[in-house]
């Protein structure tokens, strides 16, 4: 192989066709307020930990329905579990729950 | 004193209209350029919030059509006005005098091909709003083969200055949401797309038909417009947009495209409006006298107007505006009596 | 696929393309990519349809590149522009035609941006009075060089030695046409057949036996760009553009690619060596690449020109295995030599993608 001093650049479309949505199916069956999230940004903006680290529920819920799994949940992680934004989603999503069985379905 | 008021459009504004007018006493006489009565109404199966049935909105309104004259497959050939009255001459060879006129218009659905990146016409597996209600109600379209990928683009032709429409068309969020729940109901396993630049689910129970959309029926929402349609080599669709709310793009393989064509004005209003001097916003709908106290009054003295001809409106909408015009056409001649 | 929907299309977006008495002028990089096609084109418009086309080696660049590059500014280039206009006024033309797109997309642009503006194009004329002592004279036409073999390829298959057909299975060969972008992006009424469906290159293709593939990529850039390309560091994501169009042509296994841009050719060409190099796939047959062309090097095949003479032997994609196919005789021994049968180096051969 030759050198040429520059490579195919990795594409940032995500491809939906080839997601495996079985994990998300799997959520949505214990958790089916998981689609409800209208992404109002509610729980983003009242996070204790996100504006310290990258945590952002909103992107989390959405990012595991496009089958992008692996760029979302590290930020769980840095959930603290306090609950402020169980208090503020106005679609009144239980969302320490719906985190909760995130961890437990995709084993983080 | 009986007086004679030309009504042109026999949609839902106009027959609405008609009926109110007659019960004020007055003589309506109806024309209509389609075959039928019921203008786009007639070619939709259900209506949103609650997929109520447009058969039986449309028994309703012609329930009681007794004392109404009307015409159909009719077009103006002529409006003048001669004093106090309005001679309107019909493409049937029919001429009336009239005290006043009602614009119910109505509108015209955006021609979908004009939107050409989404290949509505070269695409065999791209439709429109309007083809999948033919479809409820015939249940046949070649175009639709046991889709499991489905996609819903709102906004064709509405919010776009580009295709000559700046505004909202205002029912195609929820026509959409509530088309995307029958496809569910009709295809259980496909999966569903909803492409929307805002979700505008203003009505009462729209809210709800959102909710029932996510919770119940499962419709995956993507707030991002279609940007451009291709056909793979199977002949499946290669759709993409940016998923504005992760900050990506996507792209997504599918089997039926729906475009929600939006409401444009109505092509004859140019027409229409130098036979009377009416006014036309420069969005090419009708101008009533102002936006808010007289919605239903025109500039020009003894018309007036209803529903979608001064911009989009929802079916509840538009038959309020025809009552409220049928009032003030009443008020009208009793002024001048 | 709805052919009549496509062919709605394409009657909307006609354009009126005058029949003869041209200005021609040429375009800085093809002479060096592509040497055989101008000379091809003005031959064939010349020699072959009996048309006046004239050119005069007082002409220069447009200032595209540059311009493109933020090397060049605005007013700068449109004084360039404004004394090619008036070298065409001075010999009496009032049509325009150029060999590039970059340069077509320039003047269309200008065109309107002095129609839409009037006081910027005083102010052009008097620069170029102050800096050449010229008239400005805008052109009553604007062509792409594309647009008239375009208007021609009836003609031309009337005349056509050898047809886009496969001669050992008599099936139409698979075409995959390129538009430049800035030939009808910006303003789609400018091109034939619009920026979606456009008819330019398609038309030639259906005049002249081929089968056009519509491949969900088709609209998408080669990945020229000009800073893209330019700078070496950004090279990547330039090639990354022509390789998403392989991937998506490739299902439908096109025998050839045409062209109607100065950068299209050169890069789906290239790329696809440094492709094969760096990941060791190719995307034609037997591990060849496919053979991307100039609209006028097609042109002049189907004429039955000496593809030499066109130049394909500058081409990095082996042409021999299309020239097989469309049944067009070639010496091997001459495919290295040059005009008056001078020998030109043999260029060594890549390791993964197969050449003659």
């Amino acid at each position: 192989m030759i050198d040429f001093g520059y490579s195919l650049t990795p594409s940032s479309t995500i491809e939906i066709d080839d997601a495996d949505m079985s994990l998300f199916d799997e959520l949505c069956a214990v958790e089916p307020d998981a689609i409800k999230c209208m992404s109002c940004g509610s729980c983003a903006a009242s996070c204790t930990a996100g504006v310290f680290t990258d945590l952002n529920l909103r992107k989390v819920l959405l990012g595991l329905q496009r089958g992008c799994e692996e760029d979302v949940l590290p930020q769980l992680k840095s959930c603290m579990l306090c609950g402020k934004c169980h208090i503020v989603c106005p679609r009144g999503i239980n969302t320490r729950h719906l985190i909760l069985s995130i961890c437990k379905i995709y084993n983080i | 004193m009986k007086r004679n008021v030309l009504i042109i459009g026999g949609g839902p504004a106009g027959m609405e209209a008609a009926r109110r007018i007659r019960d004020y006493g007055h003589t309506p006489i109806l024309i209509e350029k389609e075959s039928r009565l019921g203008g786009h109404l007639a070619k939709w199966h259900k209506l949103f919030p609650e997929g109520e049935s447009t058969e039986e909105l449309l028994t309703s309104l012609t329930a009681d059509m007794e004392g109404i004259n009307y015409f159909t497959d009719t077009n103006i050939v002529s409006i003048n006005k001669l004093k106090n009255l309005y001679v309107a001459i019909f493409s049937n060879g029919i001429s009336v005098q009239a005290d006043a006129i009602l614009f119910a218009t109505g509108f015209s659905m955006f021609p979908a091909e004009k939107k050409e990146e989404y290949g509505y016409g070269i695409y065999n597996h791209v439709i429109t709003n309007a083809d999948l209600e033919h479809f409820f109600n015939t249940g046949k379209d070649p175009r639709i083969k046991e889709p499991k990928v489905i996609g819903f683009v709102h906004c064709v032709g509405s919010r776009d200055e580009k295709a000559g429409n700046r505004q909202c068309s205002k029912v195609c969020c929820a026509t959409a949401l509530k088309q995307a729940c029958e496809m569910k109901e009709l295809y259980p396993d496909a999966t569903i797309y909803c492409f929307y630049m805002d979700l505008r689910m203003f009505g009462r129970k729209y809210e709800d038909l959102y909710l029932n959309a996510q919770r119940k029926y499962g419709i995956l929402f993507v707030r991002g417009r279609v940007s451009e349609v291709s056909e793979d080599i199977d002949g499946r669709l290669v759709v993409k947009a940016e998923d504005t709310l992760v900050g990506k793009p996507i792209r997504i393989t599918m089997d039926l495209l729906v475009l929600m064509a939006g409401m444009s004005p109505c092509v004859e209003n140019p027409k229409i409006a130098s036979m009377t001097g009416v006014h036309i916003g420069e969005d090419g709908f009708f101008m009533p006298r102002d936006l808010l106290y007289r919605s239903v009054e025109s500039h020009s003295k003894g018309i007036f107007f209803a529903g979608a001809a001064t911009g989009p409106k929802t079916i509840p909408e538009t038959l309020n505006e025809a009552r409220a015009a049928a009032m003030a056409i009443d008020h009208y001649f009793k002024q001048k009596a | 696929m709805i052919f009549q929907g496509k062919q709605k299309i394409w009657s909307d977006y006609q354009k009126e393309i005058p029949d003869d008495h041209w200005f021609y002028v040429r375009s800085c990089i093809r002479q060096g990519f592509f040497p055989g096609s101008e000379v091809a084109f003005l031959d064939i418009c010349r020699n072959k349809l009996g048309k006046d086309f004239f050119e005069t080696e007082h002409h220069t660049t447009c200032g595209g590149i540059a311009y493109h590059a933020e090397a060049l500014p605005q007013e700068t280039m449109m004084t360039i522009i404004a004394r090619q206009f008036a070298l065409m006024g001075e010999h009496g033309y009032k049509n325009y035609v150029c060999s590039c797109i970059t340069s077509f997309g320039l003047y269309t642009e200008v065109l309107e941006d002095w129609r839409t503006f009037p006081d910027l194009e005083d102010k052009i004329r008097e620069h170029l009075w102050k800096s050449c002592r010229r008239e400005l004279t805008k052109p009553e036409y604007l062509a792409h060089a594309s647009d008239i073999i375009y208007k021609f390829r009836n003609e031309i298959a009337a005349k056509a030695k050898h047809r886009l057909v496969n001669k050992f299975t008599g099936e139409p060969l698979r075409v995959v046409e390129h538009i430049g972008c800035h030939y009808s992006k910006m303003f789609p009424s400018k091109g034939v057949g619009g920026a979606e469906y456009p008819y330019v290159l398609a038309g030639m293709i259906d005049s002249w036996g081929g089968e056009v593939i519509d491949y969900p990529e088709r609209r998408h850039c080669c990945g020229f760009g000009f800073r893209q390309y330019l700078v070496k560091a950004n090279r990547g994501y330039s090639m990354s553009n022509t390789h998403k169009k392989f991937e998506s042509m490739e299902p439908y296994k096109p025998d050839m690619i045409i062209t109607n841009c100065p950068g299209c050719p050169y890069f789906m060409d290239r790329w696809q060596y440094v492709i094969a190099e760096q990941t060791g796939k190719t995307y034609g047959e037997n591990g060849y690449g496919i053979p991307v062309f100039t609209y006028e090097e097609v042109a002049g095949l189907v004429l039955g020109y000496d593809p030499w003479d066109l130049g394909l032997q500058m081409h990095q994609v082996a042409v021999e295995p299309l020239l097989d196919k469309m049944g067009v005789k070639y010496n091997k021994k001459d495919k290295y030599k040059g005009s008056g049968g001078k020998i030109l180096k043999i260029p060594e051969f890549p390791m993964n993608i197969k050449c003659c």
